[in-house]
């Protein structure tokens, strides 16, 4: 039954790209239907496994694993593991993605990919549902490269613009350069332990067999590929390119489930990787760092969607700061063993369950303005509050939710981790604090600009028929993100994951913390507001008096320049491509050349023999047979 | 006599009958074609109501078991999927489709048949009904490629038939018998080992059979059949051909020749080892698709025949496995070309440039399969490499599963080759790629079958397992 959650989009996959594509792509509605149906069952499913985890003992349902190769002695199995993480993540998944589909169906209207476009997304859904349901590390890296194929295809999927086949290809790159650590990882691992199962890795990892600096490097090389995937810092540039994807992939791919695959691998891999000191205090300070250095370019940015984009590397790398604060918390001691693992995981999962409701309501948001205004540029925006109410009412809420107002959602995960930070790591809680400050006012910043002030597009920016308020199809799902982006928060997902987080309605505005996050918060919302709508200060001037600090901002640190310049053009291309220059002309060239001589000269003695004469043909039979004589004579 | 245990040759039989005399009073022919696919289902019907059994009967010179029923289904999959690729290429003769289409399930039944004989006298009709089928339509376009094509093939046939017969006789003289059974059984009984007259029988038997199987040095018709014979017909060569002649060399090589192992096992490695280096190095240098990919299949056969090589039972499950995967890859990537070539009327490597973009499915499609070739995962290519070469180390061949990687990776510069003009080139024209629905059909069959077999081998393996069982080295 819990294969099916798979099965189901992986089936629709199929049933688009061999039948309806090549035999019904007069009607693309179909797929559509075929897509929605597939996530439906795989829904429904994900519920019922909730529900039954719920009930089981230790929360985890057994599922038997199927012998998938048997190469010698090496039996590599597929298998499942059904448990309160894996569970929350399949029922996030398939939440999101439905509801992201449903909304593709009004934004890829008349799109000429229509197929194709919910094809890969069937694919993608499979993918990230097997990658959270894998319970040994090969399995879950094929469907890790699954999702990362999947996104390529899909950020690319208007390939015939070079900016969407360019961000396409870095994505691709930049995050193979984080798998490839995490594939080293699952090998070396292999070699020290003999298993790629997740669960026997824990317990050697528990019980000291594995530890030391084996442990260590493996804890950080299965990091890499989570930092990769998460956009985390310094694997953090293909995040805002991969815009140029169409925005619901942006909402499902880019904000609620491909990118927080890092975090969940982390959390799967929590126990291994919070039994090395050193590794764990890695997770903490990158996430800790990606979280403001990535809300500083989300204060400039002028493209909603890269805002939004920032806003995910700042969010993850706040999920990324609870699992590390946690982590470093049990290893020094101060937390005991199981309690701190479940912990530890509860508090990042609840943040990434938040996140992925508010951030794709604000994707999606997002995409509904850019259907009225042809653009995502916020310079060529405002004003939309009037014409798009319903998407400038769910924006907000949004907007409020991430920037951690109580009651909405992401007040109750952002505070769980703060907790945790706070009682850790004192330094980098501070610089989470100084982020809260930010993300409210960049997010403010973007709806201000978005939907206050005038519409400054002009007519040549609009669609032919002008501003509108967007499809029903479209505000539907909004609304639905927008109920869930004030509710998710009063969940129990803490408890589920099995730990005790007192949830208080009104208790929790009773702590220091509270107020404290929520005056830094408020801080921003007002800052942004005097700015944008009162204009009591000018953005303008602000940006020419930190000229320097702006000028890095705007360019993003120059990350793609240090990377495309330096590391591209003259580490790679000047010093080591140079190198295999020399081998390429000298000795791979010279080898085929020779070869290549050789298979000339064998061509000629070919053709001779090759004469088409059937004499000839009837000769070599048996000369082949007086071969095969001589030599069993000689040597038997 | 059971005549039940016949039913699947005998139904198959009908039903070419019944395509010819249908001929006579159908005006439209495509009928034909649909009426040779879907009656297929009736001798697979046949099959299936067998499976399990385990039975001989006229004598013992028919036996119906695990491995000739896997081996019935394969060829009637084969069959079905070369008739689906037909419909349309088909219109392409003047006359005489039903001939056509009742030749292919004809040659069919010969290969069937070859599965399940246990008797000299029959494997050599059946061997007969096969080629000449065979013979006929690799003719069948009548333009002077194919007719030189078609009589080129009869002739060596011809010579490979002589060389067979003289190889059944000596055996035949040494131990007085043509029964499979008898024969090993006189082998033991006489002494006969070593003696250099069934030495000399195993050798004729071996060239015999390795001109239906390619191997060098009897694969010289092969370049110049392919490229002339309708490319369906290529395609059907180079898969049940070729495994007809492997089926039938497990069954006569272990039944009949299994306590002379030690030598045929040795023959078939140098063979082996010979035949995938000629193979690869000369496909290098084709600029014909059809061209290339005979010499492909050339030096498959040599990675096969590390099957027979190990004489194991592990190997001959792997090499069945093989077959299964080849089959569905080699015929894959010629329906694709098939598709292509009707455009664009060309099977030059050149003129596929820039396919991507003109027929992106069909480009892709045949890029699935060229990348299956070179056995690079997660394709059915891969896998079956990976058994064959694991069941040839665990049979201490190791120097040959080397020459074998190494062959790999030669093979990749030439299959990756096709894919990179594809993918990269310019396109030498804008106008797209459309083919028959039952032509996309067999390349929708083909794909997922090569995705699925890389993915998840494991049943087809159980079920070569199981057809190889029957024989114990």
């Amino acid at each position: 039954m819990i294969f099916a959650i798979i099965l189901l989009p992986l089936f629709s996959f199929l049933v688009i790209s061999f039948v309806l594509r090549p035999f019904f792509n007069n009607r693309p509605q179909l797929s559509a239907y075929t897509t929605i149906c597939a996530i439906v069952g795989s829904l429904i499913l994900s519920i019922w496994a909730l529900i039954a985890v719920n009930g089981a003992e230790n929360h985890v349902l057994t599922s038997t694993s199927y012998q998938w190769l048997a190469i010698g002695d090496t039996v590599i199995n597929i298998g499942i593991t059904m448990d309160s993480l894996a569970a929350i993540m399949v029922v996030t998944v398939s939440t999101i993605s439905l509801l992201v589909q449903i909304y593709s169906i009004g934004y890829m209207k008349g799109d000429g990919g229509f197929a194709r476009y919910f094809a890969f997304m069937s694919l993608f859904t499979a993918s990230m549902l097997g990658l959270v349901l894998a319970d040994n590390l090969l399995f879950l890296f094929l469907f890790w490269e699954g999702v990362g194929l999947c996104s390529y295809l899909l950020i690319g999927f208007w390939f015939h613009k070079p900016e969407a086949a360019r961000a396409a290809m870095k994505a691709f790159v930049v995050t193979r350069l984080g798998d490839f650590g995490f594939l080293v990882a699952i090998i070396f691992l292999y070699v020290k332990t003999g298993t790629f199962d997740i669960g026997e890795l824990h317990e050697l990892a528990l019980a000291g067999v594995l530890g030391g600096s084996t442990l260590t490097l493996a804890a950080i090389g299965i990091f890499s590929g989570a930092v990769g995937k998460s956009g985390q810092f310094p694997l953090h540039t293909w995040l805002p390119d991969a815009m140029e994807g169409p925005t619901p992939v942006s909402a499902l791919i880019h904000a609620a489930t491909m990118v927080t695959a890092g975090v969940y691998l982390v959390a799967r891999m929590f126990p291994m990787i919070a039994s090395s000191e050193t590794a764990i205090t890695v997770v903490a300070i990158i996430g800790g760092f990606t979280a403001i250095f990535a809300a500083t370019m989300g204060l400039v940015a002028t493209d909603i969607k890269r805002v939004l984009a920032y806003s995910t590397i700042s969010q993850l790398g706040y999920m990324m700061l609870g699992l590390g604060a946690v982590g470093i918390g049990y290893a020094s001691g101060h937390l005991d063993g199981h309690h701190a693992l479940t912990l530890g995981v509860a508090v990042a999962i609840f943040h990434l369950f938040t996140h992925a409701f508010f951030k794709s309501l604000l994707f999606l948001g997002s995409g509904s303005t850019s259907h009225a205004t042809g653009t995502f540029d916020m310079r060529k925006m405002g004003g939309l509050r009037k014409v798009q109410p319903w998407t400038y009412v769910t924006f907000v809420i949004g907007s409020l939710s991430l920037a951690g107002i109580w009651p909405l959602a992401g007040f109750w995960s952002k505070e769980g981790i703060l907790h945790e930070a706070h009682a850790y790591t004192p330094v980098l809680f501070w610089l989470a604090m100084i982020t809260v400050f930010m993300t409210a006012f960049y997010m403010f910043r973007a709806v201000f600009l978005t939907f206050h002030g005038e519409y400054r597009g002009g007519k040549e920016g609009s669609h032919s028929h002008g501003l509108h308020e967007s499809p029903k199809i479209i505000i539907i799902p909004l609304v639905i993100l927008a109920i869930f982006a004030v509710i998710a928060g009063w969940l129990p997902v803490g408890d589920f994951l099995g730990a005790d987080v007192h949830f208080s309605f009104f208790g929790a505005l009773t702590s220091w913390l509270a107020w404290a996050s929520l005056s830094f918060g408020i801080a921003g919302i007002l800052l942004a507001y005097i700015i944008y709508v009162r204009k009591l200060l000018s953005a303008k001037s602000i940006g020419q008096s930190l000229g320097p600090v702006y000028t890095l901002l705007i360019r993003k640190y120059f990350f793609d320049e240090l990377y495309e310049r330096f590391f591209v053009m003259r580490f790679l291309v000047d010093g080591i491509f140079a190198v295999f220059q020399w081998i390429d002309t000298y000795i791979v060239d010279g080898s085929v050349n020779g070869i290549a001589t050789i298979t000339v000269a064998g061509g000629k003695v070919m053709r001779r023999l090759e004469t088409g004469q059937l004499q000839v043909y009837g000769l070599a039979i048996f000369i082949g047979i007086l071969a095969i004589i001589a030599f069993l004579f000689i040597f038997s | 006599m059971d005549l039940y245990l016949l039913s699947p040759e005998i139904s198959l039989l009908a039903l070419a009958l019944v395509v010819i005399l249908l001929d006579l009073f159908i005006g439209r022919k495509w009928i034909l074609g649909w009426v040779s696919i879907i009656g297929l289902i009736v001798p697979v019907i046949f099959t299936l109501s067998l499976w399990g059994r385990n039975e001989t009967s006229f004598g013992g010179a028919l036996a119906v078991d695990h491995f000739s029923l896997f081996f019935h289904l394969f060829f009637l999959g084969v069959a079905a999927l070369v008739l689906l690729s037909s419909t349309e290429f088909a219109r392409k003769f003047a006359a005489f489709r039903a001939e056509y289409y009742a030749l292919i399930l004809l040659a069919a039944t010969g290969m069937m048949l070859l599965a399940s004989t246990r008797e000299l006298i029959s494997i050599f009709v059946a061997l007969e009904l096969t080629g000449i089928s065979l013979y006929v339509l690799t003719g069948f376009l009548k333009d002077p490629k194919s007719s030189e094509a078609g009589l080129k093939y009869l002739l060596l046939g011809a010579v490979a038939s002589a060389v067979f017969l003289y190889g059944m006789a000596l055996v035949f003289g040494l131990t007085g018998t043509t029964y499979l059974e008898g024969i090993a059984a006189a082998i033991s009984a006489e002494g006969l080992l070593g003696s250099p007259a069934l030495l000399m029988g195993i050798v004729l038997l071996v060239a015999g059979f390795g001109f239906k199987i390619a191997a060098v040095p009897f694969q010289m018709w092969v370049p110049d059949v392919y490229e002339g014979a309708p490319t369906p017909i290529t395609a059907y060569l180079s898969v049940a051909s070729k495994a007809a002649g492997f089926a039938v060399i497990l069954r006569v090589f272990y039944e009949a020749l299994g306590p002379a192992s030690l030598d045929w096992g040795m023959i078939f490695a140098v063979l082996a080892a010979i035949t995938m280096t000629v193979g690869n190095i000369v496909a290098i240098a084709q600029k014909n698709i059809k061209r290339m990919l005979g010499y492909s299949s050339i030096a498959m056969a040599g990675y096969l025949m590390i099957g027979l090589a190990a004489v194991t039972t592990e190997a001959s499950s792997a090499l069945i496995f093989f077959l299964a995967c080849y089959a569905l890859t080699n015929l894959g990537a010629f329906i694709a070309i098939i598709a292509i070539s009707n455009k664009i009327n060309s099977d030059e490597i050149s003129d596929y440039s820039g396919m991507v973009r003109r027929a992106p499915l069909y480009a892709l499609a045949l890029a699935l399969c060229l990348i299956s070739l070179t056995g690079i995962p997660p394709t059915a290519g891969f896998m079956a490499k990976i058994y064959i070469f694991s069941a040839g180390v665990n049979a201490e061949l190791l120097w040959l599963v080397i020459i074998a990687v190494i062959n790999s990776v030669i093979s990749a510069y030439y299959y990756l080759r096709v894919v990179r003009v594809m993918f990269l080139g310019e396109p030498l024209s804008k106008e797209g790629v459309h083919a028959s629905s039952g032509l996309r059909v067999a390349l929708s069959i083909s794909c997922l079958g090569v995705l699925l077999l890389g993915i998840y081998p494991w049943m087809l393996l159980k079920f070569a397992e199981t057809a190889a069982s029957i024989f114990l080295p």
